[in-house]
C-alpha cells in the first residue's frame, strides 16, 4: 500500500519535472510547443552517453543535462521559436511536431535506436524498508532521490516565479508585452532565460527518467502525450497545478497498474476524461483568471 | 575541362554495361540475378532486429560467394520501420517490379502476417527470419521459418521450472502475438507438471514504469517469475527487479532468452547474473562452428556480438542457398519451397532441421545462465533439450 503510494509519488514528481517547461511555455507564454519532449530527450542522452562513454558521475551529469537542452532551447528560441510567437496555434504546433520528428531522427542517427541502458551508482540502488503487511513501506533510494530533488526544484521554481524581480519580470512580459517594454522590461531576454530555463528542466527531467522509463529515441512521441496529460490537468497558471495534477496521475497510474493490470494503461486517460469534463480550464485553475 | 570529361567516362561505362548485358541476356534467360527481397525494420524501436539479420545474411554472401549454381545472387535490402502495411507495401514491390525469387526478412509478427497472403498469391517463399509467434507458418503455405518459436522455448523452461523446485509462478508478459503464446504455453506446461500459475500479468508493449507490475509480484510471492518482453525493454524489467527486491525476496527471474539478448546482455550489468532463460541461440554456444561464425560476424561489425536474430538471418540465407543449389539454378518458386523443406544442417546453433510438414524449424533448445566469461557476460548453457518442434502446431 505504503510502497504504491510512494512508487506513484515518485513517478508523479518525475512527470512533473518533464512537464514543467512545457506548462511554462505553454501558460506563461502561450506557446504550444510539442518539441518539449526532444529536450528532454536531448538531457537523458547527455547523461547517458557522458556515463557510458566518458564514465563521467551521475552526479556531475545531472547539471550538463540541465546546461546542454538549456543552452540548446535558447539558441532555438533565438533562431526558430522567436518569430512563431505571434502565428496561430496550429502553425506552432506543426512546427514544433517537426522539430521532435527531426530530434527522433537526429537521435536513432547518432546514438542508435536501442534502448540506453544506465548504470546508476551504487549508492543509489539501494532499498529501504520499514514496517510490513499492508503499511509496508519500501523505498528505492533512486526514487527518493528523485522525490527530493523534485521537491527542491519546486520549491525554488515557484520563489523564482513569485518572489523575485524575474519572476514579476516574466509575469508583466507575458500580461502585456508592449507596457512591459514600456517600462524598460528587455522582454526578448526574458522570453528567452524562460525558455532556456524550461527546457533545461526538461532535460533534468529526461536525465532522471532514462532510468524508470527508458531512453530511446521515440521518448519525444511516447511521453508527450503524458506531458500534455499532466498540463491539461493541472492548468497552465500556476506551477502548483501541474505538481497536484502530475502527482495524481502518477499515483492513480501506478495504483491501477497494481489492483487492474488489465485495465492499468487506461485508468491515466479515463482520469483525464474525468477531470476534464467537470473543470475543463484544468483542476487548479482559479475561476474568473485570465481566459 | 573536367566538366566535358566526365559525362564521356560516364557514358563509356554505361556503354559497355548495357554492351556485355545485351550480350548476354539472350544466351541464358538464368543469367538474371537471383533476387532476394530482404524486408527488415532498420530504423526505428526494432532497428537492432534489422541490423543484425543484415549482417548476418551479408556475412554469409561474403562466405559463400554470391554465385550459386551458375546465377548471380543479389540482395534487396528494404527498411519497413516495424510498420506491417509497410512490409507488405514493400513485398509487394519487390515481387511486382523487381520480380523477387525470394522474399525474406519479417522483423515483427504483424509484418510477417501482412505479408504472408502475397507470397501465397505469387508463389514466392517467404522466408522469415525473426518474428516469432507460432501461426505464422500457418498464414501461407509458402512461409518457411529460421528463426524460433515461442512455445519452443517456454515449454523447456516450463519442465525446467517444475523440475527446480518451482511450482508458484507468476507470468509478466509483453501484450502482443508472442508475450501472449509464451505466456500460454508456459502456462500449460506447468499445470500439467502440476505447478501453478498464480496471476498472469500483461503490460501494454510501451509500459513506461514497470514498478507496479514487480510490486504486484513482490506481494504475490511466488517461487518464480516468468517474462517475455522484447529485448529493449528487458533491461528496465531486470533492473527493477533486483532494485524492489524481489531475489531477496526468494523469487527467482526465468525467462525467455529475448530477455537476456547477446546484444543487450553486457550493458546490463552484475544484475543480470544468475538469470536463467531458455533459447535456441547463445553466442557462447560451445562449438567450433559457433566460434568460427561469432568471430567472423565481430570481425565485419566493428566488435558486434551476433544475437539470435543474426543466427536466424544468417541460416535463412543458407536454406535459400542450399535450395537454389538443389534447383540448380531455376529459381521457380515451387520447386525453391519444395527444395527448402526438410533441409538438415549443422546451424551455430547446433543441428536444425526445416520440418517438411510444418515448414517450421526443428531444433535445439538450450537452458542457460547469465555467468561472467572473460569479464564479459555470457548465457553459458548447461542443459539441452534436444530436437524441440513448435509446440504450437503438435496438436
Amino acid at each position: 500500500m505504503l510502497t504504491l503510494l510512494f512508487d506513484g509519488i515518485a513517478y508523479g514528481m518525475l512527470l512533473f519535472i518533464l512537464a514543467l517547461g512545457l506548462a511554462v511555455t505553454m501558460g506563461l507564454m502561450h506557446f504550444v510547443n510539442l518539441a518539449h519532449g526532444a529536450f528532454a530527450m536531448a538531457g537523458g542522452y547527455i547523461t547517458v552517453l557522458l556515463m557510458q562513454r566518458l564514465d563521467v558521475p551521475f552526479l556531475v551529469c545531472l547539471p550538463l543535462a540541465f546546461a546542454g537542452p538549456a543552452l540548446l532551447g535558447g539558441v532555438l528560441e533565438r533562431t526558430l521559436y522567436r518569430p512563431l510567437y505571434r502565428k496561430p496555434h496550429l502553425d506552432q504546433v506543426l512546427f514544433s511536431i517537426g522539430l521532435v520528428f527531426i530530434a527522433v531522427a537526429g537521435a536513432d542517427y547518432f546514438a542508435g535506436s536501442t534502448q540506453q541502458i544506465m548504470q546508476l551508482p551504487e549508492w543509489l540502488k539501494g532499498r529501504t524498508e520499514w514496517g510490513s503487511g499492508a503499511f509496508m513501506l519500501g523505498m528505492g533510494h533512486y526514487r527518493l532521490f528523485i522525490i527530493a530533488l523534485c521537491a527542491a526544484l519546486t520549491v525554488g521554481l515557484q520563489y523564482l516565479l513569485a518572489r523575485t524581480r524575474w519572476g514579476s519580470r516574466l509575469r508583466a512580459a507575458v500580461d502585456d508585452q508592449r507596457v512591459a517594454a514600456g517600462l524598460g522590461i528587455d522582454v526578448n531576454l526574458v522570453f528567452l532565460s524562460t525558455f532556456a530555463i524550461g527546457s533545461g528542466l526538461a532535460g533534468l527531467g529526461g536525465a532522471l527518467g532514462a532510468e524508470m522509463l527508458g531512453l530511446d529515441p521515440s521518448f519525444p512521441l511516447k511521453f508527450m502525450i503524458h506531458f500534455l496529460i499532466v498540463v491539461a490537468v493541472g492548468g497552465t497558471s500556476s506551477i502548483t497545478g501541474p505538481l497536484l495534477a502530475a502527482l495524481l496521475l502518477g499515483i492513480a497510474d501506478v495504483a491501477g497498474k497494481y489492483y487492474i493490470p488489465k485495465l492499468g494503461a487506461f485508468i491515466v486517460y479515463s482520469l483525464m476524461i474525468v477531470i476534464l469534463l467537470w473543470r475543463p480550464q484544468g483542476l487548479f485553475v482559479r475561476q474568473g483568471g485570465r481566459k | 575541362m573536367q566538366k566535358r570529361r566526365l559525362p564521356g567516362a560516364r557514358g563509356i561505362a554505361l556503354s559497355i554495361a548495357l554492351a556485355t548485358g545485351l550480350a548476354a541476356l539472350p544466351v541464358f534467360a538464368q543469367d538474371k540475378p537471383f533476387k532476394i527481397g530482404l524486408i527488415l525494420p532498420m530504423t526505428g524501436q526494432q532497428a537492432t532486429t534489422g541490423r543484425q539479420i543484415e549482417a548476418a545474411a551479408k556475412l554469409y554472401m561474403a562466405q559463400n560467394g554470391d554465385t550459386v549454381a551458375g546465377r548471380k545472387v543479389q540482395l534487396l535490402v528494404r527498411d519497413d520501420t516495424s510498420l506491417p502495411d509497410m512490409t507488405r507495401r514493400l513485398a509487394q514491390e519487390l515481387v511486382v517490379n523487381d520480380k523477387v525469387n525470394v522474399l525474406a526478412g519479417m522483423g515483427i509478427t504483424p509484418s510477417a502476417l501482412a505479408t504472408a497472403p502475397l507470397a501465397t498469391q505469387s508463389k514466392t517463399p517467404l522466408v522469415v527470419m525473426s518474428a516469432a509467434t507460432s501461426s505464422i507458418t500457418e498464414a501461407s503455405p509458402y512461409v518457411v521459418r529460421t528463426s524460433f518459436t515461442l512455445p519452443q522455448v517456454s515449454v523447456p523452461l516450463a519442465d525446467w521450472a517444475s523440475g527446480n523446485g518451482i511450482k508458484k509462478v507468476v507470468t509478466l508478459v509483453s501484450d502482443y502475438g508472442p508475450g501472449i503464446d509464451a505466456e500460454k504455453y508456459f502456462s500449460q506446461r506447468l499445470s500439467a507438471n502440476g505447478g501453478q500459475v498464480t496471476e498472469a500479468l500483461r503490460v501494454p508493449l510501451r509500459s513506461p514504469d514497470f514498478a507496479p507490475f514487480l510490486q504486484k509480484v513482490r506481494d504475490a510471492k511466488p517461487d518464480a517469475l516468468f517474462v517475455f518482453v522484447p529485448s529493449g525493454a528487458s533491461a528496465a524489467v531486470m533492473k527493477q527487479f533486483l532494485e524492489r527486491g524481489l531475489g531477496k525476496a526468494g523469487i527467482r527471474l526465468i525467462a525467455t532468452g529475448d530477455v537476456t539478448e547477446d546484444d543487450q546482455l553486457n550493458a546490463m550489468g552484475d544484475g543480470a547474473l544468475g538469470v536463467v532463460t531458455s533459447h535456441h541461440y547463445s553466442a557462447a554456444h560451445p562449438s567450433p562452428l559457433n566460434k568460427q561464425f561469432v568471430q567472423a560476424f565481430e570481425q565485419a561489425n566493428k566488435g558486434l556480438r551476433p544475437n539470435f536474430m543474426a543466427v536466424g538471418g544468417y541460416d535463412g540465407m543458407r536454406v535459400i542457398y542450399e535450395a537454389l543449389k538443389t534447383t540448380r539454378g531455376v529459381g521457380d518458386g515451387d520447386a525453391l519451397l519444395a527444395a527448402m523443406k526438410g533441409q538438415v544442417f549443422e546451424s551455430p546453433r547446433g543441428p536444425v532441421s526445416i520440418d517438411a510438414q510444418t515448414r517450421d524449424i526443428v531444433q535445439n533448445v538450450y537452458l542457460r545462465k547469465v555467468e561472467r566469461v572473460d569479464g564479459q557476460l555470457y548465457n553459458v548453457e548447461f542443459d539441452v533439450i534436444e530436437g524441440v518442434k513448435d509446440p504450437g502446431k503438435s496438436r
